[in-house]
């Protein structure tokens, strides 16, 4: 029976090299976002890939009146349903400081909108039984730091959020993965400052379907950002508030 | 969109510079945009530079758009790589028509340069295989086809007109996946000559041994190859060049003893072989990021190409090339059709050679050498290889400059698509 992914923010770069390599796989995909034209694109490319169906439909974190239809039609579909989070934002801090009422546009794309979006289809998922979850959060949201705190906030709120649907979820069979990169060479990151550890959009794609197939409850990408954190982790606040980095 | 400071080199490493670089991965992010693009930068020389400038790099607009099953005619975006495509279409019945030697070339860059590839005497070359292209001209997207004044400044055109963003390309059928070669020693120049001209194969190249001399001049390996459904043998593994390979790696006593070792792997009454097309196709690709083979200072190639009555003109240039002794392993010889599709395509009618050598002054003097015996022979160089050409030579080679000069500056009349090439050659300012 072929499983059927919603991919929400299928424009990412990140989001891309997941679907392609589904594709190849022959999954089918619901590709959701803003950018429609873009998103025909990646579907066609998925289809010609192997991807049985992709259908691009319109979804905006900000507006929770486009996650209906998209609910509609996953229901209409026979077989597992699975969801992908891929939507964020990551404005410059300055920007959020000199106008502190982005915080909320910040916190609905990586965190409330597709939390609600999540919490939404729970039940559908609930009763199939079957079906995974992927949320991409961040490292970023593993401490809160001097250069993208509240980027960092949304992640840590959606990363809590995903432990708690995985303790619902985990109770009907449903995988709930949760999935921290580090620096990624994407359009979110380009001209930036430069990252050390940075990796491809690629090989976190491949790590998604290693994590997914051993059914991990988070994963770090790449890999040795997971003892990178616990290190940043375990430096004391009266320390750590001193730093810059 | 947004930029990034980086320094590019050319895929020889012997020509760098600084542009601030944007990598769109969206088509809608181009709209507006006047610099110049770049594919895989796998062009050897400045082709795909703009030092002190911008530049847009196309890779990540890289998707497939259309396959029409009936007709094999491929809508693309022009980041994807020819191999990629390759890889992709061949399971379902089809390839691109022409394929230059490595896989990574754009489709973009493809187009650019009117690539070749090794079945240009029977099938010609890339832009004879285009039936649209889609090009940002003064900001705006557009589709050109055949009968646009464009089109023929556009193939071939080293992204002067504008940038390409997708094109459709018509496929050949292929009826399998992988590559039946015959391999065959050729002991010299004049029966390598004749073994090309009495070749009937769709895909034909031959490898020459640049370091023999003598009655040995010229020898070397005919490969001649079929696609083929034959089933696929055990692939290897990929290799990576890890670091700048030390000074010694390609000196000429370790290239005599390469060279010898490759002609003697095909037995003396040759060979009949399965290849996987990856292998056939794009020999090289296989070790990821060989040109570190070359050191820090990085290599140059020469490639030219002479017509049919001017062959000796090539024997003269390989003698040359072997008293030197500064040859690489890796030297072709083509026959090449009349097939072009540009203005400034590079194939014509005749007999083309390849190869590579390392950045030195001894080199970069034959090479300089080279190019007037190309001159004289009524040749011409490739801009896809070209690093050290000056702007007087390559004039006497493209007889359409003038025509092509005319396009473009109507196409791009602030002069925003200039790369590094276009200047060095002065390819813009006319006569
Ligand atoms: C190992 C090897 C083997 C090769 N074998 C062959 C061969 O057999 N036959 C052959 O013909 N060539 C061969 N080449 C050369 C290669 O095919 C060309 O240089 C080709 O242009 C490289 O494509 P690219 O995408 O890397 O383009 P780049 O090198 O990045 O760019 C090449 C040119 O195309 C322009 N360009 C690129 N993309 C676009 C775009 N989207 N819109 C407008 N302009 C664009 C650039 O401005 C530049 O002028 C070989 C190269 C290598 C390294
Ligand atoms: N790149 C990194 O270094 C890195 C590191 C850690 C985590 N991440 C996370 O990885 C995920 C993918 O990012 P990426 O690197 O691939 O960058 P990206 O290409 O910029 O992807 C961000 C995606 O979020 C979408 N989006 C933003 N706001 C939206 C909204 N209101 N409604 C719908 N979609 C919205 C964007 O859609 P539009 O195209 O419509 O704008 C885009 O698809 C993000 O969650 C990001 O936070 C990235």
């Amino acid at each position: 029976m072929t499983e059927t992914w919603i991919i929400l923010g299928a424009t990412s770069s990140i989001a891309r090299a997941f679907i392609r390599q589904e594709a190849a796989n022959g999954s089918g995909f619901l590709l959701c976002g803003r950018d429609m034209d873009d998103i025909a694109a990646t579907a066609a490319d998925a289809r010609l890939r192997g991807a049985p169906m992709a259908e691009a439909m319109a979804f905006d974190a900000r507006q929770p009146d486009t996650f209906a239809p998209i609910l509609d039609r996953a229901a209409s579909l026979s077989g597992a349903v699975s969801v992908a989070v891929f939507v964020g934002s990551m404005p410059e801090q300055a920007a959020i400081d000199a106008d502190p009422a982005m915080i909320a546009g910040v916190v609905t794309d990586s965190f409330t909108g597709p939390a609600q979006f999540l919490t939404a289809i729970a039940p559908m998922m609930e009763t199939r039984g079957a079906g995974r979850v992927v949320g991409v959060g961040s490292v970023a949201g593993d401490r809160g730091r001097l250069g993208n705190y509240v980027y960092g906030a949304s992640k840590a709120g959606f990363a809590t959020y995903l432990s708690g649907l995985r303790n619902r979820l985990g109770r009907s069979g449903v995988h709930v993965m949760t999935v921290k990169p580090g620096p990624v060479d994407t359009a979110m990151t380009w001209g930036g400052p430069k990252q050390p550890l940075s990796t491809t959009p690629e090989v976190v794609a491949r790590d998604i379907a290693r994590g997914l197939a051993k059914r991990r409850n988070v994963i770090y990408t790449a890999g040795i950002w997971r003892l990178v954190m616990a290190v940043v982790r375990a430096i004391p606040e009266p320390i750590f508030k001193k730093m810059t980095f | 969109m947004r930029w990034k400071e980086m320094e590019l080199a050319g895929w020889g490493r012997a020509l760098k510079s600084t542009a601030a670089v944007a990598r769109p991965e969206r088509r809608s992010a181009l709209a507006g945009a006047a610099a110049p693009a770049i594919g895989n930068r796998r062009s050897y020389g400045d082709a795909a530079l703009n030092g002190g400038g911008k530049v847009i790099d196309m890779t990540r607009l890289d998707r497939v758009l259309e396959l029409e099953a009936a007709t094999g005619l491929l809508r693309v975006e022009a980041g994807a790589r020819i191999g990629e495509l390759a890889q992709l279409l061949a399971p379902r019945g089809w390839l691109p028509a022409v394929m230059p030697g490595t896989g990574f070339a754009t489709v973009g860059g493809c187009i650019a340069m009117d690539v070749h590839g090794k079945n240009h005497h029977g099938a010609g070359s890339f832009g004879m295989h285009l039936a649209e292209i889609e090009l940002i001209v003064g900001g705006e997207a557009r589709p050109i086809g055949p009968d646009d004044p464009l089109w023929r400044a556009t193939i071939g055109g080293l992204g002067q007109t504008g940038i390409i963003t997708a094109a459709t390309l018509r496929l050949i059928p292929a009826k399998g996946r992988t590559m039946r070669v015959r391999e065959q020693r050729v002991e010299g120049w004049d029966e390598h000559i004749a073994l090309l001209d009495s070749s009937d194969a769709s895909y034909t190249v031959g490898w020459i041994d640049a370091t023999a001399t003598g009655a040995r001049l010229g020898r070397g390996i005919l490969e001649e190859g079929e696609i083929s459904d034959a089933s696929l043998p055990p692939a290897g593994r990929s290799r990576k060049v890890p670091l700048d390979a030390p000074g010694f790696a390609l000196s000429s006593p370790v290239v005599r003893v390469f060279n010898a070792a490759y002609y003697a792997r095909v037995p003396a009454q040759g060979r009949t072989v399965t290849r996987a097309q990856a292998d056939f196709f794009f020999p090289l690709d296989r070790i990821h990021d060989w040109n570190r083979l070359y050191g820090k200072r990085g290599f140059h190639q020469f490639q030219c190409v002479v017509p049919p009555a001017q062959k000796d003109a090539l024997r003269d240039m390989l003698r040359a090339i072997a008293q030197s002794g500064l040859a690489s392993p890796l030297a072709v010889l083509k026959r090449m059709g009349p097939g072009r599709a540009g203005m400034l395509s590079f194939p014509m009618e005749g007999y083309t050679l390849a190869v590579d050598f390392p950045n030195r002054a001894a080199a970069r003097s034959l090479i300089a050498a080279l190019e007037d015996l190309a001159i004289a022979a009524e040749g011409r160089i490739y801009f896809a290889k070209d690093s050290l050409a000056g702007a007087a030579q390559v004039r006497a080679m493209y007889p359409e400059l003038a025509d092509w000069q005319a396009a473009v500056s109507a196409a791009d009349p602030d002069r925003a698509l200039e790369t590094d090439i276009v200047r060095r050659l002065r390819l813009r300012d006319p006569a």
